[in-house]
């Protein structure tokens, strides 16, 4: 079981020819996801990786019946990438780019709301699926496995540190999400704890969370109601205010996003803090017996 | 990015927003000269951060010696960390009542957050929430006349400051949309003769979109280091420890200094190698760390992406050149592991797969050197 993706989706590589875009579809195709098609205007007809390359996400769509697009494209495209897939009907979207200006998300994220398109990211890793031996991403494949354990993150390298110690432990994923590390993003903890709640297959969450923002504050809320065990560690405790560390969201600011904020309204709904990555694994498996 | 007020406020003015008459000066002739253009005028710090008013950054100037006097003080003066090298001098304003109004962007809502308070003159953070007048705005609509007209009403405004205030909230959004703005501010918002007046402003605006907007001034408010980093493309913070550290990934990046912090030591920096870099910008950024002189440098290594080899080839290429005169300890995991550890330990330097012995070895390191 897995939540967002699974094998029935039929996954489409917006930005397919370009060298990212090469990159991971061989990576995804080695992972096992049924990678249908790619789009790269005026390049339609060629292949990359045996994969059908079209001109644009209608024509793929209407060829693969693609439901599913990971979007490579260069950050100033981006917004017009994603409304293209929205209004071809593809239900779940995952923004790869970095540096996407803000304005532009807000706007994919608020037409998303009518399309009822799924957007992952923008500046996220992706999101994969052990059970399903699916994913769309930029994360290494041989790190994951399958089990009982949700992951939602803000950040990539991190949570594939997590998600390695996790999987060191024996204690594997049943989808690991990333939220993105920008400021305006398709999701928040709290639209991917629903999801975990929904999953039966997933027994606890890891929250891996940073400086910045309220979300994990507000998914704090969402805690009692998820009524599965929660672990969640936070990145920036020698973060200084005012900088951003990174993350384009990642930022004390005018002293809202501080670390002390998020780790006590987590702890007060009933999660387990810990701080430091390492310490992960142990409090899950202690999750888990309980 | 930030930019200084009078930037901002010549962004204002392009939008039709009335601002006080005002020039930049740089020096106590030119203070005494604006005092002589102006009459009396406000001598206001140009620094990128609030509430300089309490901390001595505005001061007030009646006749050119005085303008000069006070500019001679006022001019390399430290103000909240920050060098004061810029004054504007604007025209004194007779204010009868001061408000507030930003456009922002809620991250959580996702939509753009419009505020307005009647108490204005001090930090928002301030003014308690039943003062302040927040809408949100849908960003398929944009901020129409009546949205205006709407928190003018609930501000309790009337007449010519009622039928301003509702045109400059339509204005200061196109501001906020147009130039990919995080923030626009003006605070105080003020009254002057019965009409309002952008008294000050703050403007942040969004460095992804930088690329379309090649009329805006460029300010970069990092160290000279920061700016050195910032070139080469990667994101850089300078802190006030002695290890000085390197990883890959924005959340590595700062669970590293964690570990550190954790473990007893202090990081000199934040440094985000990126998520997949090669060996060119790595080598780069290890090259910085060198040239900072720290007691340490620890590099942590979580290779999914980035290849563990390409790592080591970085770390050997500056050995090689500049040279790592200072303690190294490197963790190093993931993709091609095996191969970057052979080609670390051929060169006679260990590698960690652990990330907390690594970060407790360089905290030792760094204390064996004081």
């Amino acid at each position: 079981m897995a939540i967002l993706l699974t094998h029935q989706d039929r996954v489409i590589v917006q930005g397919i020819t370009g060298n990212q875009g090469r990159f991971h579809t061989r990576q995804m195709l080695a992972y096992g996801t049924p990678v249908v098609g790619g789009v790269s205007p005026t390049k339609g007809g060629s292949n990359v990786e045996g994969v059908p390359v079209f001109d644009s996400v209608k024509e793929a769509v209407e060829n693969t019946g693609a439901t599913a697009s990971i979007v490579f494209v260069p950050a100033p495209f981006a917004k017009d990438a994603a409304f293209e897939a929205m209004e071809n009907g593809v239900r779940l979207i995952v923004m790869i780019p970095e540096h996407i200006p803000v304005q532009d998300s807000i706007d994919i994220v608020n037409r998303a709301k009518t399309t009822g398109s799924t957007i992952i990211g923008p500046n996220t890793f992706g999101v994969i699926s052990p059970h399903e031996r699916s994913k769309m991403g930029i994360m290494p494949n041989h790190i994951y496995q399958p089990g009982p354990v949700g992951v939602v993150a803000r950040s990539g390298t991190l949570s594939y540190e997590i998600a390695f110690s996790l999987s060191q432990s024996d204690l594997g994923q049943t989808t690991v999400v990333g939220m993105g590390g920008d400021p305006v993003a398709g999701q928040t903890f709290i639209t991917i704890l629903e999801q975990f709640r929904h999953d039966p297959a997933t027994q606890c969450v890891v929250m891996v969370g940073e400086i910045g923002g309220s979300a994990e504050e507000e998914a704090a809320e969402y805690l009692s109601v998820l009524g599965k065990p929660v672990v969640a560690y936070l990145a920036g405790r020698a973060a200084p205010a005012g900088k951003r560390m990174g993350h384009a969201g990642a930022i004390i600011e005018r002293g809202k996003g501080t670390l002390e904020s998020k780790e006590k309204a987590l702890k007060a709904h009933g999660a387990e803090v810990v701080t430091m990555p390492w310490q992960v694994a142990d409090a899950v498996r202690s999750a888990l017996a309980r | 990015m930030k930019q200084y007020e009078y930037m901002a406020k010549g962004i204002l003015a392009q939008y039709g927003i009335p601002i006080a008459p005002g020039q930049l000066v740089e020096s106590p002739d030119a203070a005494a000269e604006a005092v002589r253009d102006l009459g009396p005028v406000a001598l206001k710090a140009q620094v990128l951060v609030g509430g300089r008013g309490k901390a001595g950054g505005i001061q007030f100037a009646q006749t050119p010696q005085e303008g000069a006097h006070v500019a001679q003080h006022m001019l390399g003066m430290l103000l909240k960390g920050y060098r004061v090298e810029k004054l504007y001098a604007e025209q004194k304003l007779p204010i009868e009542k001061e408000l507030y109004i930003s456009v922002t962007t809620d991250r959580n809502a996702k939509k753009p957050l419009v505020m307005a308070s009647s108490a204005g003159g001090v930090e928002i953070e301030d003014v308690s929430d039943d003062q302040i007048v927040k809408r949100h705005v849908d960003p398929a609509i944009g901020v129409l006349p009546y949205f205006g007209r709407e928190m003018a009403q609930a501000l309790g405004l009337h007449d010519v400051v009622f039928k301003e205030f509702s045109e400059l909230v339509v204005k200061l959004y196109r501001i906020y949309r147009e130039k990919d703005a995080e923030l626009v501010e003006i605070n105080p918002l003020a009254v002057v003769d019965g009409h309002l007046i952008a008294a000050d402003a703050r403007l942040n605006i969004d460095d992804s979109a930088l690329y379309r907007h090649q009329d805006v001034a460029r300010v970069d408010e990092g160290s000279d280091l920061e700016q050195k980093v910032h070139e080469i493309g990667l994101a850089y913070v300078e802190l006030d420890g002695d290890i000085a550290v390197m990883a890959n990934g924005a959340g590595m990046a700062m669970a590293t200094l964690d570990a550190i912090q954790y473990f007893g030591g202090r990081p000199a920096n934040f440094l985000d190698a990126g998520g997949g870099a090669s060996v060119e910008p790595t080598a780069e950024a290890l090259g910085v760390l060198v040239t900072m002189k720290p007691k340490a440098i620890l590099v942590n290594i979580f290779g999914g992406i980035t290849r563990c080899d390409d790592v080591a080839q970085a770390i050997l290429q500056v050995r090689n050149t500049v040279g790592i005169p200072v303690p190294l300890v490197v963790r190093l995991v993931g993709t091609n592991e095996k191969e970057g550890v052979a080609l670390l330990n051929e060169a006679g330097i260990q590698a960690y797969s652990d990330m907390a012995e690594a970060a407790e070895r360089a905290v030792g390191l760094a204390k064996e050197a004081l």
